[in-house]
């Protein structure tokens, strides 16, 4: 995936305005299947994923024995016994070696699909209308968060209403050789509607508006799903425990370590990851993710807070931008959520 | 990719024009194009000094911060006011509107006496070949 087709805040806006095509083949799938698939998918990540139903997704997390995220993951239950799990490209490796260790007795067989699928995501309010046509599915009778097995630009793909923009969009997991033609037939399909391919620059900022964290960045070994405000996904109610669960349930209980507020600036210089954050001269945290957002014309960041800080919201805040205090305003995450017609 | 053959270049992909005492300095659409979408760029006050080789500025882009060197020694004579609202002038028009200052030359009165190191559009030409 380049970094930009052509200039990453036009890929940007045509995503929010029309749409954007994404290659997200790098992506890692693994496949969890056999008569404890669900059960032994429990205990290796966060959520329960044995009550998902069919032909639905779940984002979740995997974490390490004392809370810290190994990774972000969607699931999918492609079939009453199979799972395809997507995990972040640097992370894929860690991830399948961590599902094999934690699946050791249970009936779950866990293969590392990731060189027989390309991933290509498209994504905006024009994604259902130029899909439509190119497939047997009716991407519009898609729920969000669900996915099936489709024809598209007839090649056998999974389909599903996934993805990392604030959008609604598709994402489509195919057979590597079918992705040209996928690409083509998207392409020439949405380029009158103004679809435009995207890169890597673009779904940073797009995801970043959209207050998703990224694996690196927002989520780490030192932090715990708690700390990024995402303690929903942990259920630590599941009645057979899980990797990670005791630490997890400490964590869940005590005040929080850190907050992850937004930032607005009202400079044009841009917070950027590790930046300091100051409150009176005083460093209270740290930058996560910082872009300018083309969709608020203004720098915006992520950053991990303590907790004092964020408490009075009217508190001047400002982020060392190289040595130089950049005035900035805490403000609600997400910087932006798309209007549902 | 353009380059005017007219200007001249520095290894750092800013490029300089040459009008008499004074020199126009800007960075090459090669470079704004590497950088992708200009957001800020930071330029030294109107009466600096400013020394060759020696960063006067930054380029700050969505994805990284670069310095800006000053290709000649010489003072600040005037700034391109209009790339504090719009930056991405320098992406649009690098040589052009995306212009970043005007510096009154210290060595005298013109492209005879620039210092050495400043390469010709075929020479700059022949640098930036390989990565583009």
């Amino acid at each position: 995936m380049p970094l930009r087709y052509q200039s990453e805040t036009a890929e940007h806006l045509a995503v929010r305005r029309a749409a954007g095509l994404f290659d997200l083949s790098h992506m890692g799938e693994i496949t969890v299947s056999g008569p404890g698939a669900a059960a032994a998918l429990d205990h290796a990540v966060v959520g329960q994923l044995s009550a998902l139903a069919a032909g639905r997704a779940r984002y979740t997390m995997m974490c390490a024995e004392d809370g810290g995220v190994v990774d972000d993951l969607v699931v999918y239950r492609t079939g009453g016994e199979e799972f395809l799990v997507v995990a972040n490209a640097a992370n894929t490796a860690v991830v399948h070696a961590e599902l094999r260790r934690r699946s050791a007795g249970f009936e779950a067989r866990i293969t590392d699909r990731t060189g027989d699928y390309a991933l290509i995501a498209i994504q905006g309010p024009e994604a259902a209308a130029i899909l439509g046509p190119l497939t047997d599915a009716d991407p519009r009778e898609l729920k969000y968060y669900a996915g099936r097995d489709a024809i598209v630009a007839g090649h056998p793909a999974w389909l599903a209403r996934t993805g990392y923009t604030g959008e609604d969009g598709f994402e489509i997991f195919c057979r590597p050789e079918a992705a040209e033609a996928i690409w083509n037939a998207l392409t020439s399909a949405g380029t009158p509607a103004g679809l435009v391919p995207a890169g890597l620059a673009a779904r940073d900022t797009l995801r970043l508006e959209a207050g998703m964290p990224l694996y690196g960045n927002e989520l780490g070994p030192d932090v715990t799903p708690y700390d990024a405000g995402l303690g929903r996904v942990v259920k630590l109610e599941k009645p057979d425990g899980f990797v990670g669960a005791s630490a997890l349930a400490e964590r869940a209980q005590a005040e929080p370590r850190r907050v992850l507020a937004g930032l607005v600036l009202a400079s044009r210089r841009i917070p950027r990851h590790g930046y300091p954050v100051l409150a009176d001269g005083r460093t209270v945290g740290t930058v996560t993710s910082g872009a300018p957002s083309p969709t608020l014309g203004r720098p915006i960041a992520m950053a991990y807070l303590e907790p004092a800080a964020v408490r009075d919201p009217k508190r001047g805040l400002a982020v060392d931008i190289r040595g130089r205090a950049e005035p900035a305003d805490l403000t609600e995450l997400p910087f932006y959520r798309r209007s549902r017609a | 990719m353009s380059v005017p053959a007219e200007l001249r270049y520095t290894a750092e992909h800013e490029w300089l024009a040459v009008d008499g005492p004074t020199a126009t300095v800007g960075i090459t659409e090669f470079a704004a194009r590497s950088l992708g979408d200009v957001v800020y760029v930071s330029l030294p006050s109107e009466g600096a000094s400013v020394t060759a080789e020696e960063p006067c500025g930054e380029v700050e882009s969505t994805k990284s911060v670069s310095d800006l060197y000053s290709p000649v020694d010489g003072e600040v004579t005037d700034v391109n006011a209009d790339l504090e609202d719009d930056p991405g002038l320098v992406n649009a028009d690098p040589y052009g509107a995306g212009w970043m200052f005007k510096v009154q030359l210290a060595s005298g009165s013109g492209a005879d006496d620039l210092p050495p190191g400043l390469l010709s559009a075929a020479e700059y030409e022949e640098l930036i070949k390989d990565s583009d």
